[in-house]
């Protein structure tokens, strides 16, 4: 239900009263409220592409190194270049070419020598694909059980946004099919690819884009699943499959967008939308349960139009040019952007009041729908559009009133006021009047980006897959069966079966996606080996080394390489493994020292059995004299001598043979 | 009979046969690998046969390795049939005639998604949906004269080239552009310098250095500079529009005979070598001449179309250890022309000079110019110099060796007569040689001196 202006003709229209009841009505429920029940209600679907970058040394079409990060202001020279669209089969130009040319952006890369060369910014054409790259991708296809194709071959992938200096993407297909194992179900995959990583973009104001090419070029893989999660928490549950079979391989990047995933989410009746570079895959619950209820959102948004205007090809919205002061308005905002050399133009759209302030997301109405686009497609920074139905920012009564009367607008019209750059100002219009249309339909195709709230932004038009076309710079890479099968013999254990074998070790669970992200199993395995109980390496790696990594910075030249050569000179020298917890801090701070060094460090002292037993009976008695009180209690007295010895003990002993032996003595 | 099995050869169409199925066929692949399924697109002629090219759903191209083939089957078929569309490339009173004449380079085209291909859109309808600023620089007509590749250009092209460009003048056109390719557009520039002379209008020579279906293609701007070059400039001479830094900002025009491409790749390739460009170009600020004296625009259309050539020249690379045979057999081959780019000044070495006596002594016209690009050929200056001269070369200023190359075939074309020879080639007909070297014809920075990495972190877009 919305409220109507006709209905409280006394009151003024209050937009958050409207927001409230438009949430209740479409039924939306928070993430932590909802069950499976509600995602069923409203037909939550979603699946993922799980960007991830390989570890090679080098970028995957030229020899400029990979992984070397430069800061914004870091660079030697700039190009600028625009993006135009070419023509597709029908001779038009796509929504998202059409939308990324009205923009008209310069796109300015900064460039840093010691990252970029001539290749990324388009100034020379691929070199052969970096085989490093080509094999880890095949290795984690075939992980995958995936089809691998026999020939590869370098498609070009249209990305009109600037983010890649050729206007293309160059990737590849090497696998499709194949599925992975979930906890209680089995998620389809797609398709895996190779592919260049994109620029990262320092900023985009007005008309200037800018972007620094560092990343740029880098090998990348991303794997496509099936739409077949069901809820958020499946969806998360998939990227974080991917993502540890990845990082299984041992041979893929960790750290800051090394992963990237994109989600895309489809309610009942809805769109497939796409939410683009989700870093964490703890938020993609909370961002894809925002974008389903916002779908279901604009879907009743749907319904409530087309019970008010029975044509929808006829509707037409008007303007008219405002001036600020001539009028006499009261809103500041708009004052202050007239001021800046802004123009100023008032819109009615008929029959929409009412829409402007129906919940969409958290926080968010239809405006912030208009209101992004307006950001990206017309180029007018935020907040670049008011009304009285704003959330933050209403116009006042009087001049909503002024500007009805303007545009000589009746009740049921929502009446909004935009502002910008003179220039920008008809694409500002036909901006509006589009995605106002689009609100007949339902869900428009796009992508959006993800925010920290777990709501998300228009970003662009989803593009089709009528962008793809082969790069005529590069021959087609044939994969022998032969090459296939040697791959397939080295591949890395299944997921699905680390989990198993974790429990199978007794290691608790609560560590388990801890050593599965960091890829822990390998060291597990080889410690256990020497003797050592698989059990204690496991807790040791998850409670220990995770507790470190969190509060400690990381030394350059720390690997889990010298965690198992701490348990191997823990062997070599017969010390008790108990004692590695003392240690690790010490090596994960100074990875160089040598381990005799770390033993003096933390005051160890080799002691034999008889040594620490000497001092036992003194204890006893000497507790008795402290602790008059609780003489007789012989726990308390046990555990006050271990207490005692325990920092001796370490390393010597196993602390529970210790405990023993002086519960003995206690007792005789 | 149609070719249902486009491109494949051997083995792969062998297999394609067994099973029955065509390219454009949908088509479900049993393999020892896994399933695939997708359209059979046709074969590049040169890949092996041991593959087939499938586009799957997802808009991807993948090879099938024939070998791993246990079953396939044809589920459907759409052939796919392609016209450019076309729209009226609208006429608009008032601004000026222009006449874009094909060689065969690609400057615009419209991509093929299902065949992956990139078609070249040629016709002003072709262009318009492609440029569709175009319409507001010119009133644009086409005409396709050849197709051939950059290299592929030849003297039969440059003199058909000069005839059509004749034609067009006298019909009263306000300025031509030749799309044509960048490996050799010097060399045409060049030619057409030498074979229409005195022409009242701009002729530009414009190409695009990255294909024209990346959306980052120079070809859009280079075209749209050209076509205004072409239609508004006041400098009615030959020249190359091409990129002028290597970002989308302006362009240069280029006196066609002092032109050269100097990179590879790179979109701000071509290069004015001794002298300065003569303007720039931009939609936003028009053209900005660099040099005061050009040839400026005229009403009549009083041009000299000399479309001569003699195809019995050639350009020698001069290297330490030259074998005089290499000249021997030149000449013994009929060449009667012969270029040189000589070391330094316009050097060779000792062991070639009987070949050079011998080779001008039966006729043939050497002339020197320097491999160097940038400078003069100076033989005053060694002895070495004056006793090549004495033998018969003749040193050609600072022209350019392609320059020198292409206007000895023109020369030679019209007259054998050593004197005349010599006279109208060390004569210029349009900067060719200059008689003064400017000190900025000659800037080639290096980079990492700080005072220039700080002008290309400034200045250079």
């Amino acid at each position: 239900m919305i409220m109507s202006k006709k209905q409280s003709p006394s009151k003024q229209f209050d937009p958050h009263k409207n927001y409230q009841a438009t949430q209740k009505a479409i039924g939306y429920v928070s993430r932590s409220e909802a069950t499976k029940k509600d995602y069923e209600r409203i037909g939550f679907k979603s699946g993922l592409e799980v960007h991830q970058q390989l570890k090679t040394k080098k970028k995957l079409f030229c020899r400029c190194p990979a992984g070397i990060f430069n800061d914004d202001n870091d660079y030697h020279a700039e190009i600028i270049r625009h993006m135009r669209p070419t023509l597709s089969e029908m001779g038009e130009y796509d929504g998202t070419a059409l939308m990324e040319f009205k923009t008209r952006k310069e796109i300015v890369y900064r460039i840093n020598n010691k990252t970029t060369c001539t290749y990324e910014i388009d100034d020379t054409p691929p070199f052969p694909i970096n085989r490093e790259a080509l094999e880890i991708a095949l290795e984690i296809s075939l992980q995958c059980k995936m089809s691998i194709v026999g020939e590869v071959h370098i498609t070009r992938k249209q990305y009109l946004d600037g983010s890649i200096p050729t206007g293309f993407q160059r990737t590849a297909i090497l696998g499709v099919g194949g599925e992975l194992q979930l906890k209680n179900k089995k998620i389809g995959l797609i398709q895996l690819s190779i592919e260049e990583d994109a620029c990262r973009e320092v900023s985009d104001i007005g008309h200037r884009r800018i972007y620094k090419t560092d990343r740029l070029g880098m090998p990348l893989i991303e794997t496509v699943t099936q739409p077949e999660c069901l809820t958020p928490d499946e969806l998360r549950e998939a990227g974080d499959y991917i993502r540890f079979l990845n990082r299984s391989t041992g041979k893929v990047r960790t750290g800051m967008g090394a992963a990237r995933q994109d989600t895309n989410v489809s309610c009942e009746g809805g769109t497939r939308v796409e939410i683009k570079g989700v870093s964490h895959s703890k938020w993609l619950p909370e961002l894809s349960h925002n974008e389903c209820f916002r779908q279901w959102a604009l879907l009743n948004i749907k319904k409530e139009l087309a019970s008010r205007i029975s044509d929808p090809s006829s509707w037409t919205m008007r303007h008219i040019d405002v001036d600020a002061y001539s009028l006499n308005l009261e809103n500041e905002l708009a004052q202050q952007r007239v001021d800046n050399g802004n123009k100023l133009v008032a819109v009615a759209l008929p029959s929409f009041h009412g829409i402007l302030s129906h919940f969409t997301q958290p926080g968010k109405s239809f405006t912030n729908e208009i209101s992004d686009r307006l950001k990206v497609i017309a180029c007018i920074e935020k907040p670049n559009i008011t009304s009285d139905e704003d959330l933050e920012n209403p116009l006042s009564e009087q001049d909503a009133v002024k500007l009805a009367s303007l545009l000589k607008a009746s009740a049921d019209d929502a009446i909004v006021l935009i502002w910008g750059p003179e220039a920008d100002i008809p694409t500002a219009l036909e901006t509006i009047e589009e995605r106002c249309r689009m609100a007949f339909e339902g869900v428009p195709r796009e992508t959006r980006r993800p925010l920290s709230d777990g709501t998300s932004l228009f970003e662009r038009v989803l593009p089709g897959a009528d962008r793809m076309y082969p790069d005529t710079d590069s021959a087609p890479i044939p994969l022998e069966d032969s090459y296939i099968k040697k791959l397939s013999n080295n591949l890395p254990v299944d997921i699905w079966q680390r989990y198993q074998e974790l429990a199978k070790m007794r290691i608790p669970e609560d560590t388990h996606n801890y050593i599965l992200r960091r890829n822990l199993v390998p060291i597990i395995e080889e410690v256990a080996n020497m003797g050592f109980p698989a059990r204690f390496v496991g807790t040791f790696l998850g409670h220990n080394l995770k507790c470190i990594e969190g509060r400690m910075p990381l030394h350059q030249d720390f690997t889990y390489k010298r965690i198992v050569e701490m348990f191997a000179f823990l062997k070599k020298k017969q010390l008790h493994h108990s004692l590695a917890k003392l240690m690790l801090p010490v090596i994960y701070e100074h990875p160089n020292m040598d381990f005799n060094s770390v033993l003096i460090s933390i005051n160890f002292k080799r002691r034999t059995f008889d040594d620490l037993m000497a001092p036992v009976d003194y204890l006893i008695e000497k507790l008795k004299e402290i602790r008059v009180t609780q003489n007789g209690d012989s726990d308390v007295t046990v555990n006050w001598v271990m207490g005692q010895l325990n920092k001796q003990a370490l390393g010597n002993i196993d602390l529970k043979e210790l405990r023993k032996r002086i519960e003995e003595r206690v007792s005789k | 009979m149609e070719d249902i099995f486009q491109g494949y050869k051997g083995r792969a169409l062998d297999v394609l046969k067994k099973y029955n199925v065509r390219v454009w066929g949908k088509a479900n692949i049993e393999t020892n690998r896994g399933t695939f399924q997708g359209t059979v697109l046709p074969r590049a002629e040169n890949d092996d046969d041991c593959h087939i090219v499938l586009k799957i759903d997802t808009g991807y191209n993948v090879g099938i390795d024939i070998f791993t083939i246990t079953g396939m089957k044809e589920i459907g078929y759409f052939k796919a049939t392609y016209k450019i569309p076309e729209k009226e490339f609208p006429f608009t009173p008032n601004l000026p005639k222009v006449k874009l004449l094909g060689t065969g380079g690609t400057i615009a085209s419209r991509l093929d998604y299902r065949t992956g291909a990139v078609i070249p859109a040629f016709s002003p309808g072709e262009l318009y949906g492609a440029v569709p600023e175009l319409a507001d620089i010119c009133n644009l007509s086409t005409e396709k004269l050849f197709a051939v590749f950059s290299e592929n250009m030849g003297p039969e092209q440059y003199k058909a080239l000069a005839v059509a460009i004749g034609k067009e003048i006298e019909n009263g056109i306000d300025g031509i552009i030749i799309g044509h390719g960048t490996d050799t557009l010097s060399h045409t520039a060049a030619a057409l310098t030498f074979m229409v002379q005195n022409s009242p209008v701009p002729i530009i020579l414009v190409g695009s250095q990255r294909s024209s279906d990346r959306p980052s293609s120079d070809a859009a701007l280079n075209l749209m500079n050209a076509a205004y070059s072409a239609g508004h400039s006041d400098i009615a001479e030959v020249m190359v529009c091409m990129f002028g830094p290597t970002s989308d900002e302006y362009g240069f025009l280029h006196r066609g005979t002092r032109v050269r491409k100097m990179h590879s790749s790179y979109r701000s390739t071509f290069r004015t070598v001794g002298d300065t460009p003569l303007a720039t170009v931009s939609l936003k600020n028009g053209i900005k001449p660099i040099k005061d004296e050009y040839n400026h625009r005229r009403k009549d259309r009083k041009v000299k179309i000399l479309p001569y050539f003699e195809e019995k020249v050639t350009i020698v690379y001069y290297y330490p250890n030259m074998q005089p045979d290499i000249i021997d057999a030149l000449v013994d081959n009929g060449y009667k022309g012969i270029i040189i780019a000589g070391t330094g000044l316009g050097h060779i070495n000792k062991p070639l000079y009987p070949a050079i006596e011998r080779a001008t002594k039966k006729g043939v016209h050497i002339f020197m110019t320097v491999q160097t690009l940038w400078g003069f050929a100076h033989m005053y200056v060694y002895d070495t110099g004056r006793d090549l001269m004495a033998k018969g070369i003749i040193p050609a200023e600072n022209m350019l060796p392609e320059t020198a190359y292409i206007k000895l075939g023109w020369v030679l074309g019209q007259t054998d007569d050593p004197k005349e020879v010599r006279r109208m080639m060390l004569t210029p007909i349009n900067g060719e040689i200059t008689e003064r070297e400017p000190y900025n014809g000659y800037l080639i920075y290096q980079g990492g001196v700080p005072e220039v990495e700080d002008f290309i972190r400034k200045f250079r877009k």
